[in-house]
This record gives C-alpha cells, sequence and structure tokens, in this order.
C-alpha cells in the first residue's frame, strides 16, 4: 500500500491506515479536504461517524473513548485547531492519546485572507498546548506520518497533530 | 447588586430541591454506571457519592468537555450504562454537544445537568438558566427522545425509573437551589491517576 500511494488515492489509503490500526471513532466538522475519510467513515457500519458542531467537542469525545478502551481520530481544518485550545488541558492533563489530520488553510497560495491569521497560528498554537506537530507535503508524507502518529499517539499516549498541508491538497481557488 | 433581568419568557417554578440530598436521590447506586462529572460542584458531589469511585472521571477544568466525553465513552462501552452529571454553566458551554450526541442516539446514556442557575464557583453569579433559559427545551429542540424535569420532590420518582431503566438517550434537568455542593472526598482531580484508575476499572 505505501509504495503505491498516489495524489489520487492517499485519502483511501489513509481510512485503511487508520482502520488497521483500530480506530473506530470519527470525529469532524466538515472539510473539503477529509471528504473522502468523512464519506468512508460514514458507509463504514463498523465505525462511528461523529459531526461536531465544533472541534472541542471532538477532543473531549476522545477522552471518552480512550476511557472506553477505544481509538478515535479527530479531522479538521486548520480554523478548528484555535477551537480546541483550552479543551487540550484535559488531553494534556489526563495524558490521553490524541491524533488529529489537520487540513491547511491560510499558507501556501491561499486566497482567502481571512484564513490566514489562523493558519499561520496552528502550530505554534498547537506546540503551546503540548501537541507534537507533523507535517505532510506529499501522500506518501501522509501515510509516513500518520503511521508515525498512530505509535506516538495510542501508544505512548502522546497528542500529535498532522498537518495536510495546502502543498498536499492544493489552495482552494477563489 | 444589579442584575440581568429575567427573561419573560421564563415560565418554570422557583428551584425548591437541596441538591445535597436531590443528587443521591436520583443516581441512588452509582456502582451500577460508568460515570463522567462535570467541573466544580458535580464532581465534587459525585466523588463523594461514589467515594471515590474508579469508575466515575470528574472534571477540575477543561469546562464544557463532559458531555461529550460521555458520548465518546457511550458508544466505546455499549453495553454499559453511562450517566453525565454536569451543571447549567458547564453544559451551558459546549451546548451544541446536545445536537452532536442527539445524531449518535446512544441508548445508554443518560445526561443529568443539576442545574442551580448560578455560577457557584465564582461569585454566584446568574448562568442564563437562572435568567429562564430552558436547558430542557434546547435538549428536545437537539433531538433527545426522553427529556425529563425534576422541579419537585413529585417529579423524582419518575427521574429515578428514567435514570436505572430508560431505554434511549435520556437527558434530565435537576433543578435544585443555590447553595454548595456536598464537598468531600477527592482533596484534588489529578486528571491522569484518574484516566488510570477508570482505565484499569473497566478495562483491566
Amino acid at each position: 500500500m505505501a509504495e503505491t500511494v498516489t495524489r489520487e488515492n492517499w485519502p483511501e489509503a489513509l481510512y485503511d491506515l487508520l482502520r488497521d490500526n483500530g480506530v473506530t471513532q470519527f470525529a469532524y466538522v466538515p472539510d473539503a479536504g477529509h471528504k473522502a475519510l468523512i464519506n468512508r467513515s460514514l458507509a463504514d457500519p463498523d465505525v462511528h461517524s461523529v459531526p461536531l458542531t465544533t472541534e472541542e467537542e471532538g477532543v473531549a469525545m476522545m477522552a471518552g473513548a480512550d476511557l472506553g478502551g477505544k481509538r478515535a481520530v479527530l479531522l479538521m481544518q486548520s480554523s478548528g485547531a484555535g477551537n480546541c485550545i483550552n479543551m487540550l488541558s484535559l488531553t494534556q492533563g489526563g495524558r490521553f492519546p490524541f491524533l488529529t489530520l489537520v487540513s491547511m488553510r491560510g499558507e501556501y497560495g491561499e486566497g482567502n485572507p481571512w484564513q490566514y491569521a489562523m493558519g499561520q497560528a496552528v502550530e505554534p498554537v498547537l506546540k503551546a498546548m503540548g501537541v507534537i506537530v507533523l507535517r505532510a507535503e506529499t501522500p506518501q508524507d501522509v501515510i509516513d506520518a500518520v503511521t508515525a502518529g498512530i505509535t506516538m499517539a495510542y501508544q505512548c499516549n502522546q497528542q500529535v497533530a498532522i498537518l495536510l498541508t495546502q502543498r498536499l491538497i492544493g489552495a482552494k481557488k477563489f | 447588586m444589579a442584575k440581568l433581568n429575567k427573561l419573560q419568557t421564563a415560565t418554570l417554578p422557583d428551584a425548591v430541591l437541596d441538591r445535597r440530598q436531590a443528587v443521591p436521590a436520583l443516581i441512588e447506586n452509582p456502582d451500577d454506571f460508568l460515570m463522567i462529572a462535570g467541573l466544580a460542584g458535580t464532581a465534587w458531589e459525585m466523588s463523594a457519592l461514589t467515594h471515590e469511585s474508579p469508575r466515575l472521571f470528574g472534571l477540575g477544568g477543561a469546562m464544557g468537555a463532559a458531555p461529550m466525553m460521555g458520548l465518546g465513552l457511550a458508544l466505546a462501552q455499549p453495553k454499559r450504562r453511562v450517566l453525565v452529571a454536569t451543571g447549567d454553566g458547564e453544559l451551558l458551554m459546549n451546548v451544541g454537544a446536545l445536537a452532536t450526541i442527539a445524531l449518535q442516539n446512544p441508548p445508554n446514556l443518560t445526561i443529568i445537568c443539576v442545574d442551580n442557575g448560578h455560577y457557584g464557583e465564582t461569585g454566584n453569579q446568574d448562568s442564563h438558566t437562572g435568567l429562564g433559559v430552558r436547558l430542557d427545551v434546547i435538549a428536545t429542540g437537539a433531538g433527545f427522545p426522553v427529556v425529563h424535569v425534576i422541579n419537585t420532590e413529585a417529579d423524582m420518582a419518575e427521574g429515578r425509573r428514567l435514570v436505572r431503566e430508560a431505554n434511549g438517550l435520556t437527558f434530565i434537568l435537576l433543578r435544585v437551589k443555590e447553595g454548595p455542593a456536598t464537598h468531600e472526598g477527592k482533596k484534588n482531580l489529578v486528571p491522569h491517576i484518574e484516566r488510570d484508575r477508570f482505565r484499569a476499572a473497566l478495562l483491566g
């Protein structure tokens, strides 16, 4: 799988990777960058596909899943990272495993000026809350970084964000 | 002290129950549940009620987390009954969670809001519910299939029955007078110790 990942099929390979590693709760605020994962989770009878009203709900839900012995992942856009910040007190203080995939806006080639403030702040604010940040620039990066993040989060109780950069997913055209 | 006006739509009677009796009376035997308690009053009183049970995760911060923690836990443990006990302020901070939870509709989850209408930890300021905001109506509008309001002792028996027997996602609004929660038991809520204890007790 990892050898054949392409610009077209990486979202499918990413979903399979998460499922192969026992993730059964997918929490998300809808975003074009996560469309394939969201649709796969909705069609999968063996997982819970949980649309949120705001991203911090997902941070709390992941902690509850962990108390119950299950693995969860949070899918969000960069603007949602800011909504999570105080809720990460729970994740940090409880040493809960935390894995989030962040589709980036407000960086390479962004055409919407509103996206820059939060997009550029994602890395420093997540790091300030103790989250380890990994960046994926290519399809192969995604698989490698998420594989690493799965080990770091679920095996070592670390908090990990993988940024799906605009070089990877492309800048939205305006 | 200057106050905001009560909403003209405020229709519930003044609260008469004392939480120090009402919360234990509603929950009865806490050993039957996996429990999440929201920060401040409810975490303290649930800790005292359960004698610091390892099946209780009490929050001392991360305000607004309790209902969604309950959802993650209820989805992870569909054969166990999950009880969230939290205050009006905690619930209001993430009130959208009620919509998220209702869409998932886990039949094994009950949310009890111990509503004293005040921010008890910060100087007893009026909360939105104290001024007439109706969390029971919000829960109904979000899509909770079972919603029950406890205003007086007469409403308690049905609340007790729902906590034990309801076969469906349930929201109970327990309206209590302002005044302190039972504050004994855990001296400090250390989250990573609580996590380890909870998981060890549940998962072995």
